[in-house]
């Protein structure tokens, strides 16, 4: 009876209805939380919203810290990023290269907070103040592993061929890894980089203690500074409901940035 | 300068070995790219030596007392409530993480119809981009309610009797953050899952569907078998990102500290290091003890980073030579 193949075939379609509802469960919270999140963070939408100080119920400063922070971060963990993807992708057939990769694959998964209390120990203290350079360098320390592991990633896709070809007429390696591999990889390099600055615009952590947050708007890089997920969580453990409500307010404009980079990409690469 | 030939030679040798671009090229892209051993070093200096005092003042009592007293002259800091909350609040997220996270790969290797495939991927994606702080923010607004009402309520009604589940639900404790933590790590263990099972051989399951075995046969018995190691360095993965969350959890466990947060039910207030962290950081004065003794939780929140991600790594090279050979 139990080995019956009746008795197995129900079973077999036991099993498969419950990984179906393990997909709707992981789907639940995602539908809730852009829900709650258009439905309570909409009706605060409205310039003055956008575009004022918090003297009259603005996040104005939030918004203009989050894009000064990420442009700066940017600036210092991109150019970083690519150039160590580029050593581990087109000289990274040694035992140095080896361990850099291993080592970048861990620091990839550190906590943020971590990297928050480093850059305070060795930043914070020594500027002897919360600033905007402080929260930028943090962030890029999140940023360079993301981005070189990307980066190695899309130029091995390159086939070597090109390569070949391009040394072949007598280019110098370096002219053809600038002018032929990356120009081809572009691709896969855009999309792994956007996601990893996506997700760096997000990273509350690591600011807490080093840019502090801000009420007023940009100050100097040696000033503490605002940015939108820090508004978040100030505003979330807030009792009143207004300042709540702000908070959700900025929590819809972080996940709007967050979304639009992620589906723009997405689709970007899958008509290629 | 006895012959005039010698500096001559010099600059042939030189020259033979001059700087060319591909060389400055390389050397250049050397030094940078060892930016990940200098984060590395970096953060692994600036905690070990901020962590010293609170290490030496308060001995092994830093790593097993309980007591949290921050009154100057008085001061005692003991992490092993934080400890234990980290490591708590993790089982939970893996105990309810792992099995949805497998139930998910399962079913976009196995069963998904293609057309399905993409946009379900897609959407677990997703639930990884989404910032923890807006996890925190829906935690702490809608999922509070769902687990006093749906989960916790009835819990501590019919099985209050049990330790675990003794006390009054509130839904700021460390079930809540339990379970938030398992919806943050279902991608990343899910996608890696999926990976490996990709990677499984069509063979093996082409030998066993030939003996006669059902899906679900071939799945538990073959396909899961062959990748568990894959999927044990996944499920390490996720246990890493558990155990490094902030933001989400600081804003669900309900921030205790001392010896009531010790974990003793699942509805109480609790706290890991790295909400500890993100809570009382900024409290803490320059050269202060207890400045000193929160590096020292991130010492100790780093080191069971490191051992965790350490061993998933091993694991996942191995897995992947394995794998290598077997399918060339």
């Amino acid at each position: 009876m139990m080995n019956s193949y009746g008795f197995r075939k129900l079973k077999n379609n036991l099993f498969f209805t419950l990984c179906a509802i393990c997909v709707i469960i992981a789907i639940i919270p995602l539908a809730s939380i852009l829900f709650e999140v258009t439905i309570r963070g909409a009706p605060q939408l409205s310039l003055t919203f956008l575009t004022g100080t918090s003297a009259n119920g603005g996040i104005g400063p939030a918004i203009q810290g989050t894009i000064i922070l990420v442009c700066l971060t940017s600036a210092i963990g991109i150019p970083i990023g690519i150039l160590s993807g580029i050593y581990l992708s087109e000289f990274g057939n040694n035992k140095y290269a080896q361990n850099l990769r291993a080592i970048n694959n861990i620091i990839t998964q550190f906590p943020s907070i971590i990297i928050g209390i480093t850059i305070y120990g060795i930043i914070v203290l020594t500027l002897s103040s919360y600033s905007a350079i402080a929260g930028a360098i943090a962030l890029s320390f999140i940023l360079i592993p993301i981005v070189t592991r990307t980066t190695e990633e899309s130029l091995k896709l390159v086939p070597n061929t090109l390569r070949e070809a391009s040394l072949a007429l007598g280019v110098h390696n370096w002219r053809t890894t600038l002018n032929i591999v990356l120009p081809t990889a572009k691709n896969g390099l855009l999309t792994g980089t956007l996601l990893a600055v996506a997700r760096i615009a997000g990273e509350t952590a690591p600011l807490i203690m080093t840019i502090l947050g801000n009420r007023y708007f940009f100050q100097g890089l040696n000033q503490p500074i605002a940015a939108l997920p820090l508004e978040i969580y100030k505003n979330a453990l807030q009792p009143y409901p207004e300042i709540q409500a702000q908070g959700w307010g900025a929590a819809l404009i972080l996940i709007l940035i967050v979304l639009i980079v992620n589906i723009t990409v997405r689709i970007a690469t899958r008509s290629k | 300068m006895k012959s005039p030939t010698k500096p001559q030679k010099q600059t042939q040798k030189l020259v033979k070995h001059k700087i060319t671009g591909d060389n400055l090229f390389k050397i250049f892209a050397t030094i940078i790219a060892a930016s990940a051993l200098i984060i590395l070093i970096i953060t692994g200096y600036t905690l070990l030596k901020g962590s010293i005092p609170a290490i030496q003042n308060f001995g092994l009592n830093f790593f097993f007392g309980q007591q949290w007293n921050p009154v100057e002259g008085r001061e005692i800091y003991g992490i092993l409530p934080y400890i234990l909350g980290t490591l708590v609040t993790s089982g939970i997220a893996l105990l309810i993480g792992v099995p949805l996270s497998l139930g998910i790969a399962i079913f976009l290797v196995e069963m998904a119809p293609r057309s399905l495939r993409v946009p379900v991927s897609y959407i677990v994606e997703l639930l990884a981009a989404v910032p923890s702080v807006i996890y925190g923010l829906w935690g702490i607004f809608v999922l509070r309610g769902w687990m006093v009402t749906y989960v916790e309520t009835p819990l501590s009604k019919y099985l209050g009797w049990i330790p675990i589940f003794s006390g009054t639900p509130q839904g700021l404790d460390i079930f809540a953050a339990g379970v938030i933590l398992a919806i943050m790590i279902i991608p990343t263990i899910a996608s890696l899952s999926k990976e490996v099972l990709t990677a499984v051989p069509n063979s093996i399951r082409e030998g066993a569907y030939s003996i006669g075995a059902t899906k679900w046969e071939v799945i538990k018995r073959w396909v899961l078998s062959y990748g568990k190691s894959g999927i044990f360095a996944a499920v390490i993965l996720g246990l890493g990102r558990a155990v490094g969350e902030t933001m989400a959890v600081t804003m669900l466990i309900g921030n205790a500290t001392g010896p009531s947060a010790m974990p003793h039910s699942l509805f109480q207030s609790g706290q890991t290091m790295a909400s500890l962290i993100a809570n009382g950081f900024m409290e803490a004065t320059t050269g202060s003890l207890k400045l000193s003794t929160y590096l020292g939780v991130g010492l100790t929140l780093l080191i069971m980073s490191l051992i965790i991600n350490v061993g998933a790594h091993l694991i996942m090279t191995r897995v992947f030579k394995v794998k290598g050979g077997a399918i060339e």
